[in-house]
């Protein structure tokens, strides 16, 4: 019998809304006492600050320029490597419960497994793994799906529609009439994505995934070696947890992020001193991805609206530390305490006000790069609690997995399991991260890469729509902790940009077997 | 309004690629997740492997020019045109061109998502029966 894995995401939360990382607003005492009994990641970053490409990123230990899922809509191959399929050949029972995102969702047609799989009422199908041989869906012997509402056809808006019919309606709708992300506006300060949601709890999809989650727990023999992804939609947008629960956190109390200076001008002068684009969208002239409403322009964003949508955001992440908190109760009533890995991350983070916007976007700054990571390996293993400081990335969890697991790592893996300490981290050259963005959606297009040093946060943006290839953005972490001085033209760090952009091209120029890029085939 | 196109060669004659797009209820075998399809003289519907139904109107079915262009009439869509140009290469080859507009603009690029799937076991279709004889 080995080490048992449950590897548990949430989507697009930042690092400093868990207790432990220092957030004020939300209580996650289950979060903080896994990082206490294991390993803290001070600095973790993406492959990618969007769904899609970064959960490819998890699944295939490789960077989007890799495995070819450059964008939210274009599917990651069917074909690609899986570190699920590798546990599930080393005699893993494999899972993924929750939001999967390696396909797109707009999807009418169920072209794609992660569609078609509720409707069809079975837990997985056979398709190609890497190799050539068949094999199930990416590796997963079980799927649930849920993502960020009840429309759709996954498995959790199926449960609704037939379970709670009447509840449907509290939800927040994701996309309006033209099939874009929604601007409606909602709650008490009219936010964007915000909706006072009358649904019980118990219904809401953090705790289906927990539920579903401890079902399919209960299932596995106690002797049985198993991976369980356990996904949570949440706290991405929208904003429309229960209602029940809004008063954990009231909005009207919460104090506005360091980084939303409530002067426009302070705000916009922040702004004009990065790249254009990102002025560009606040004042709603251009819109370069999908992720954020077309039709919201980020100016308008209110300080009672950063509030309220920072409150919801903080319930969220509260519901989920106690759908964990259910879940390990249920590993420990099996008799698993001692022999699981549980490791907690996300796919990417959220701007929740910081330079005055929300949502994500080419905007590679801590909101949206700094993630929360934490890794308490199986307490039979008597580990040694820490705090990784070395700058670390998502990349590195499929290596991990299979580490624990006491596999070899592939050759398609493009990272190394995580180190434990920065000790560690040294020995092992753990010194830099890459984060890449590359969209191009309704003529313009966007692409961008950005490195994580433990002192530098370091961006080029490559030639598109709105950059001529000599833009960038140069902070310096420890003085600069907010990114607010950008000394990308600076003549003082002319040699260190030089070191930067070195490490850049050489990521770029990596060996490596590339997958064909994918084809944009929806919004997302 | 979204225009959206994609094309593919094909190593069968027009007329065979021609015979596989308008079969009457073939588009189940070439369009991904389609599992249903029943046709009434202009009006054809289609199941999805959600379960979503789609209505369809066909504009032109034209074996002269090898045009096939048709319209979804569900309400989401403000607008929608799909066609489907079979052109004679060589008497070997042929060029099948799937396109589609549509309003929402979203929706263009939902749809012609699929259309790129559909180009491809079009493709494989064709040329297996073009093997075969």
């Amino acid at each position: 019998m080995g080490r048992k894995i449950l590897f548990i995401t949430t989507d697009q939360q930042r690092y400093d809304t868990l207790g432990v990382n220092g957030g004020q607003l939300s209580r996650t005492p289950t979060l903080d006492q896994l990082a206490r009994e294991g390993i803290r990641y001070e600095r973790c970053q993406p492959a990618s600050v969007v769904c899609m490409p970064s959960r490819a990123s998890i699944l295939t230990g490789q960077y989007p320029s890799m495995h070819g899922s450059w964008m939210n809509g274009v599917p990651l191959a069917i074909d690609a490597p899986s570190v699920a399929e590798s546990l599930h050949d080393a005699g893993y029972a494999t899972a993924l419960i929750g939001k999967a995102h390696f396909e797109p969702f707009m999807d009418p047609f169920g072209r794609f497994v992660e569609n078609s799989l509720a409707s069809l009422g079975i837990p997985t199908v056979d398709q190609p793994c890497y190799d050539g041989r068949q094999g199930v869906h990416r590796g997963f012997d079980h799927l649930e799906f849920a993502t960020h509402g009840v429309l759709g056809s996954l498995h959790y808006a199926k449960w609704m529609n037939e379970q709670h019919p009447d509840a449907i309606s509290g939800f927040y709708a994701v996309i309006d009439g033209d099939l874009n992300v929604n601007a409606a506006g909602g709650g008490d300060s009219n936010a964007p994505q915000v909706k006072l949601n009358p649904v019980a709890r118990e219904w809401y999809h953090t705790d289906w995934v927990a539920d579903r989650t401890i079902a399919w727990l209960n299932q596995q023999d106690s002797d049985a070696d198993w991976f369980c992804w356990m996904s949570f939609p949440d706290p991405h947008h929208p904003w429309d947890p229960p209602a029940s629960e809004v008063g954990r956190v009231p909005w009207r109390e919460v104090p506005l992020p360091n980084n939303y200076p409530e002067r426009a001008s302070e705000r916009e002068a922040l702004l004009d001193a990065k790249a254009r684009h990102w002025r560009a969208w606040y004042d709603g002239k251009v819109v370069s991805n999908y992720e954020a409403p077309a039709h919201w322009v980020p100016a308008t964003l209110t300080s009672d609206q950063v509030r309220e949508v920072n409150a919801l955001n903080a319930v969220e992440v509260e519901l989920i530390d106690e759908a964990i908190a259910k879940v390990l109760h249920a590993v420990d009533a099996k008799g698993w305490g001692d022999d699981v890995d549980v490791i907690f991350t996300t796919d990417h983070g959220e701007l929740q006000g910081d330079f005055g916007l929300l949502f994500k976007g080419p905007y590679h700054v801590d909101g949206l790069l700094r993630l929360p990571l934490i890794w308490r390996p199986a307490r039979a293993t008597m580990p040694v609690p820490s705090v990784v400081h070395a700058p670390v990335s998502l990349v590195s969890l499929a290596a991990t997995f299979l580490d624990v697991a006491g596999q070899p790592a592939p050759a398609w893996v493009e990272a190394a399991a995580l180190p434990r300490s920065d000790e560690e981290a040294r020995a092992r050259s753990f010194d830099a991260t890459i984060t890449e963005w590359d969209s191009s959606l309704f003529g313009v297009d966007v692409h961008v890469r950005s490195l994580v040093t433990e002192q530098y946060l370091y961006t080029e943006y490559q030639k598109g729509t709105m950059h001529d290839g000599s833009e960038g953005e140069l902070y310096v972490l420890a003085e600069d902790p907010l990114q607010r001085v950008n000394r990308f033209s600076d003549p003082a760090m002319a040699s260190v940009r030089a070191n930067l952009s070195e490490v850049l091209r050489a990521h770029e120029l990596r060996p490596g077997e590339r997958a064909q890029p994918g084809t944009l085939l929806a919004p997302v | 309004m979204a225009s959206m196109r994609y094309e593919t060669r094909i190593r069968a004659t027009a007329d065979e690629v021609w015979r596989v797009v308008t079969e009457p209820t073939s588009i189940v075998d070439w369009f991904p997740g389609i599992v249903s399809c029943v046709v009434d003289d202009k009006l054809r519907t289609i199941t999805t492997a959600t379960g979503l139904e789609l209505p369809e109107e066909i504009l032109t079915n034209d074996p002269l020019l090898r045009r096939f262009a048709y319209r979804v009439t569900l309400p989401i869509f403000k607008f929608h045109l799909g066609v489907i140009d079979v052109i004679e290469l060589s008497p070997e080859e042929s060029l099948c061109i799937y396109s589609t507009t549509a309003e929402p603009d979203v929706m263009a690029l939902i749809i012609a998502g699929g259309t790129k799937g559909a180009l491809e076991e079009i493709k494989r279709l064709a040329e297996s029966k073009a093997e075969a004889n």
